[in-house]
């Protein structure tokens, strides 16, 4: 029997039963429909977290701060020694302390092998903004590093290479300064002030280039984002007035890496920063936690899949368990005939592959149908706030795989009651009443 | 019919078993079905295995049809020993020498009598047109080609028997193996499908094994083999 005529054949056989082919091809299709949509949530959501990356930091960039000495020891709780350089970061358990860093920490860093550019985070504390004469609010201000990008609502990203101070500001805050919309908003002057080391405050006049999304994470968390030449002129106000060891210190620094890096010459690189005294996070970590908790869900919820795939995988041994000793004679006759155990294995278990397939087929189909439609409605209702999620996505590559794992797993299950059929012994099966 | 005894004829036999053994089972539950048979079957000649039903004529006749392996004792098939046969050459040698027709007919209801005709090219590999001929031509034959597109299940059993003949036709076998071929049918249709085997027999010089308990039926045979509790009783006897 040839491999065209074994498969016509065994997709005939499971149709002369359509009963318990048809009932062994819905525990198929709940499984198949139910791995499908929980996997077709992990890939809208970690699609999500991969667009707003961009958002959150580059590829090749880590944030490198001087670990203060105090903070080494994260097991002792008894009081820190007083650091004239540390600052403390975070609040309540997650206290924790950083030592500023010099221009010779900075050189320090660059000299650090792997590391191809440095450059230190000037932070810059915003008083607030204000548009015109009406109510100022409290912001705070972040950078662009290369390779970051603002999700915008409206307008265009500050350009670091112009002189012009500019600015993006998040979408919550258009109609709280008085704007009609997002749109309203760009091209607009925006006031901003900021305290100087002598406590002088200071106004500037800069101009709104663009309105940021409000994603789900961001360069600027909430924050207003500046081009260059607004973040160098507000931190020159900044400084001004403090005393000459106050100058030039910061908390944390940005530093360039090769984008090519392995993940494990990335931790090699992190391994001679902290040789040399300085902590460093890459996105990546930062990302860790974040994905490592959506991963963690969409498995469990793969696992209850699963379980309904094992379930559905016991129906077709059953089903063709029952085939098998149904057909005794037809088998024994086929045997007298010639055909070889081999192909006798072949038949079932291609009958067993075949229900997956139909199982899994039709799961997946109506699983893409019924997924889109659910992201569909909850875009638009309960996710509106979350603008470009799409709760359950699919990948071509994800589905095409869901499908041939269901066959694998059919194919599994088909193997025992195949083994049961190539081996009948031809006589006995023809006697058999 | 001038046959005599194998030993004497001039063409060798296409099937010679020589002290062939069967046991099924051990110990007290042992059961010798066959106990010493020795036998030839030449090229074109009809024979009849005659027996009650347990006296071993089954046993001889899935051993002949290498449908199973004998216990003791040799088989040769065209003069060569079947226990070298294995696997895919033992498939073939099933496939193109011999064709079955079963007392309960074996055909797969749900299909159309093509179909089932079709089933022994099938499973030799033989492409789908050529199949089709084959069997449409088996079918004709037979004449029931107007019945080839009905269900196996909606035929008369005359006609079934006549598909199954057919099926067993369609491979070219030199052997044809009948279990009780008439067992099912009344006594006219029965004597329709037993002219169309001496016929076969005769026209197309297939060598015909017929197992049977009907005396009228083994007496059309060129010879009888009376098997009684596994050994052949009154030797080979000439047909009258």
């Amino acid at each position: 029997m040839n491999a065209g005529d074994l498969i016509g054949t065994a997709i005939a056989n499971t149709f002369r039963s359509k009963a318990r082919t048809t009932l062994t091809v819905l525990a198929i299709f709940v499984g198949a429909f139910t791995l499908t949509l929980t996997s077709g949530l992990g890939t809208g959501i970690n699609r999500y977290i991969d667009d707003t990356v961009a958002g959150i930091g580059a590829d090749d960039v880590m944030t490198v701060t001087k670990t203060g000495e105090a903070s080494a020891d994260a097991e002792d709780t008894g009081p820190r020694e007083y650091d004239p350089d540390s600052v403390v970061t975070g609040n309540g358990p997650a206290q924790d302390s950083v030592t500023l860093m010099t221009d010779a920490d900075i050189q320090a860093i660059g000299d650090v092998e792997g590391i191809l550019e440095v450059e230190p985070v000037k932070s810059v504390q915003l008083d607030y903004v204000q548009y015109g004469d009406d109510t100022p609010y409290v912001a705070s201000l972040g950078g662009l590093v290369a390779g970051q990008n603002v999700q915008l609502a409206a307008g265009a990203e500050p350009d670091d290479g112009s002189t012009e101070l500019q600015v993006t500001i998040p979408v919550t805050y258009v109609e709280p300064l008085g704007f009609a919309d997002a749109d309203a908003a760009i091209g607009e002057p925006l006031t901003v002030a900021v305290t100087d080391g002598a406590f002088t405050q200071h106004d500037v006049e800069v101009t709104i280039v663009g309105v940021a999304e409000e994603a789900l994470a961001a360069a600027s968390g909430t924050g207003l984002v500046a081009n260059q030449a607004l973040e160098d002129d507000l931190y020159q106000l900044q400084s001004t007035g403090l005393p000459a060891d106050q100058l030039d210190r910061w908390a944390e620094a940005t530093a360039w890496f090769d984008i090519d890096l392995t993940t494990a010459e990335i931790e090699e690189l992190k391994e001679r920063l902290t040789d040399a005294g300085f902590a460093a996070t890459t996105t990546a970590d930062q990302l860790g936690a974040f994905t490592t908790v959506i991963d963690t869900i969409v498995l469990v919820l793969n696992v209850f899949a699963a379980i309904a795939l094992l379930a559905a995988a016991f129906g077709i041994v059953n089903t063709l368990l029952m085939s098998v000793q149904e057909r005794t004679r037809e088998i024994g006759l086929m045997k007298a005939m010639g055909m070889g155990s081999g192909r006798v294995f072949a038949l079932f278990s291609t009958e067993a592959v075949f229900i997956g397939f139909l199982g899994s087929a039709i799961g997946v189909v109506v699983a893409m149908i019924v997924g889109t439609a659910a992201s569909t409605f909850l875009g638009g209702a309960l996710l509106a706030d979350l603008p470009g999620l799409t709760i359950v996505a699919f990948d071509p590559l994800t589905v095409a795989l869901t499908i041939v794992l269901i066959m694998a797993v059919a194919f599994l299950a088909g193997t025992l009651p195949a083994a049961r059929a190539a081996r009948k012994d031809p006589v006995e099966a023809l006697r058999y009443e | 019919m001038t046959h005599s005894t194998a030993t004497e004829d001039r063409s060798a036999p296409i099937l010679s078993v020589r002290d062939l053994h069967k046991t099924y089972g051990r110990g007290p539950s042992r059961f010798d079905a066959l106990r010493g048979v020795s036998l030839d079957i030449r090229e074109g000649e009809s024979i009849a295995i005659v027996g009650k039903s347990g006296s071993g004529k089954s046993t001889l006749m899935h051993l002949l049809a290498l449908l199973d392996q004998p216990s003791q004792g040799s088989l040769l098939l065209d003069g060569q020993d079947t226990r070298q046969l294995r696997g895919a050459r033992l498939n073939r040698a099933r496939n193109k020498t011999f064709g079955f027709v079963f007392q309960q007919f074996f055909l797969n209801g749900s299909q159309t009598a093509l179909e089932n005709v079709t089933l022994p090219l099938k499973i030799a590999g033989v492409g789908r047109r050529a199949r089709r001929y084959r069997a449409t031509n088996a079918l004709e034959q037979l004449e029931l080609g107007d019945k080839a597109k009905n269900k196996a299940i909606n035929l008369s059993g005359g006609q079934k028997q006549r598909v199954v003949i057919a099926r067993a036709l369609v491979n070219s076998p030199r052997v044809i193996f009948a279990d009780e071929p008439t067992g099912n049918l009344d006594t006219n249709t029965g004597g329709v499908v037993e002219d169309i085997l001496f016929t076969l027999n005769r026209e197309q010089g297939i060598t015909l094994v017929i197992v049977t308990h009907d005396e009228e039926l083994a007496a059309r045979c060129d010879r009888r083999i009376h098997i009684r509790d596994g050994v052949i009783v009154d030797g080979e006897q000439v047909a009258a």
